[in-house]
């Protein structure tokens, strides 16, 4: 095992993972960026070095700056956490060429999922269902207007090379298709210098579901079961849980398998190693691929809870070399876990709401953990992504784990900017969120104020 | 007519420019905030008279971006 680690990254995920690290002897960097100087996450670590100006191009997303940080503090690991470079095959590469280990899969592992339109006809060429869409990119208006009559109305169009709601829109006719078009092609040239984008069929009322795999350099690959993510708004997710309550109480346990059989066969095809996702849409008994995340999920923590893998530990250990002791057999449920994500927004119209967090307290007590970014006194800024913190609730099951969380959610004190605190208490008191009634349009009709 | 920004966060597109003619739900600047684009629309028609910001300029939510000119 490596002696030190550097975290690319900021927020809670750059606490936890310093956490975890510190919890198993290694000497932890932090780097952070000019709007961070003060953060949790900085002053935990056991060396900070600061990577330059706010906006994220010029810190978090500086790849040069990252590894001279970790060059100059001796750093022989990198871990990325989630968004910034975490699938930047690019950004691995120079940790491979600069001596230093990247905590994530094989660079060309990254690189084939990183493109969602080779993504999918690799894991289409694995046997595993995808949704109908255009087969590669199209480069232009024909070209979209032409997958769009094959799939049928109304379609996704997605920027390839996007994610976490970057660079999509929905068409529901041909007029649509050409300003979706326009703004998701616009898009890609400007975040990824091309103008490639795909389509896909749109599903009104399908479920997000996805599994979780862990991986070893040695060949050795299995699934840590499934998480359900249909509650988002913007494409976006807001709450998470372990397991799905698809499956709960042993329901549809084929469908099930199948999921997690058609997630081991797609982490193959890709060439995966360390911790990654599969992420499905589920609609009327059917599931369909949608892509595979190259890296630790901001919602991998009802996962943890919920079956006692480390999966931090787990990355820093693949990592280094060492062999995937856990066996399949091994893998089971106890219990279940919901998780917040606490946005700095509006929770009604879901705006943005940078500011100062003049109080933040969040609620302690059995079953609730907190992994907060922020600190009482600290500021909220626009740069980067408004999560000011997760709240991560268990329960022996899924009913006491929602009831938990109503008590935590009314304890937990936010002010000085608007917050979803409000909007996560209106989800655990709606009938259908109780039910397990879920879709990933769900705050589109449900839990309004 | 003051059309301000109704977040805090940074232009990353300026969609007109001065002298331009534009309709109510005309786009107008297109902001980023955490990792967000929220469109500033006209909201009603007219004339651009000023653009008092420009592309990865920080605003502050209720700064003036453009002038409009009946």
């Amino acid at each position: 095992m490596f002696r030190s680690l550097l975290i690319a990254n900021r927020g809670e995920i750059a606490r936890r993972i310093g956490t975890v690290a510190r919890s198993m002897g290694l000497r932890t960097v932090a780097v952070y960026s000019d709007a961070d100087a003060q953060a949790p996450f900085v002053q935990e670590a056991d060396q900070a070095v600061r990577l330059g100006p706010p906006p994220p191009k010029d810190s978090y997303l500086n790849v040069e700056a990252l590894i001279r940080a970790a060059r100059e503090t001796g750093a022989e690991a990198v871990h990325p956490g989630y968004g910034f470079v975490s699938e930047n095959a690019e950004f691995a590469r120079a940790c491979t060429e600069a001596g230093i280990v990247f905590v994530g899969p094989p660079p060309e592992s990254m690189a084939r999922m990183k493109d969602k339109a080779q993504a999918r006809a690799l894991a289409a060429g694995a046997g595993v269902p995808v949704v109908p869409g255009s087969d590669g990119t199209v480069a232009d208006l024909a070209g979209a207007n032409q997958a769009a009559e094959r799939i049928g109305f109304p379609v996704l169009v997605k920027a390839a090379g996007g994610g976490g709601g970057i660079g999509m829109a929905v068409a529901g006719s041909q007029a649509e298709l050409e300003k979706a078009f326009r703004a998701c092609a616009d898009r890609a040239r400007a975040a990824f210098g091309r103008d490639a984008v795909y389509l896909e069929r749109y599903f009104p009322a399908p479920r997000h579901i996805e599994v979780q795999i862990l991986g070893d350099t040695h060949g050795n690959l299995l699934h840590v079961l499934e998480r359900e993510c249909s509650i988002q708004r913007r494409h976006q997710k807001v709450v998470e849980e372990a397991g799905s309550p698809l499956f709960l109480d042993g329901k549809s346990p084929q469908l099930l398998r199948r999921m997690t059989d058609a997630a081991l066969a797609a982490a193959r095809a890709f060439g995966y190693a360390n911790a990654g996702t599969v992420e499905f849409l589920v609609a009327d008994g059917e599931f369909f691929f949608i892509e595979m995340n190259a890296r630790l999920q901001v919602e991998h923590p009802v996962t943890e809870l919920t079956t006692g893998v480390d999966l931090i530990g787990w990355q820093l250990r693949i990592a280094s070399g060492e062999r995937l002791t856990l066996k399949q057999q091994d893998i089971a449920r106890r219990g279940h876990a919901l998780e917040f994500r606490i946005y700095a927004e509006d929770p009604v119209r879901f705006l943005p709401s940078p500011g100062p967090l003049k109080t933040f307290q969040p609620p302690e007590g059995e079953g609730i953990r907190v992994d907060a970014g922020y600190a009482e006194g600290g500021v909220v800024t626009p740069y980067y992504d408004p999560l000011l913190a997760k709240l991560i609730v268990t329960g022996k099951d899924r009913a006491e784990a929602i009831r938990r969380s109503e008590g935590a959610l009314e304890r937990f004190q936010i002010e000085g900017l608007k917050n979803n605190v409000p909007l996560h208490l209106r989800i655990v008191r709606d009938r259908a969120f109780q039910e397990g009634a879920l879709d990933t349009h769900f705050l589109e009709h449900h839990a309004k104020p | 007519m003051d059309v301000p920004a109704h977040i805090t966060g940074t232009v990353w597109k300026v969609e007109v420019s001065v002298g331009q003619k534009v309709a109510a739900g005309d786009v107008l600047v297109i902001l980023e905030s955490m990792k967000m684009e929220m469109p500033v629309e006209a909201p009603e028609a007219g004339t651009v008279k000023e653009l008092r910001c420009q592309p990865s300029q920080p605003v502050n939510e209720g700064d003036v971006l453009v002038v409009l000119a009946p």
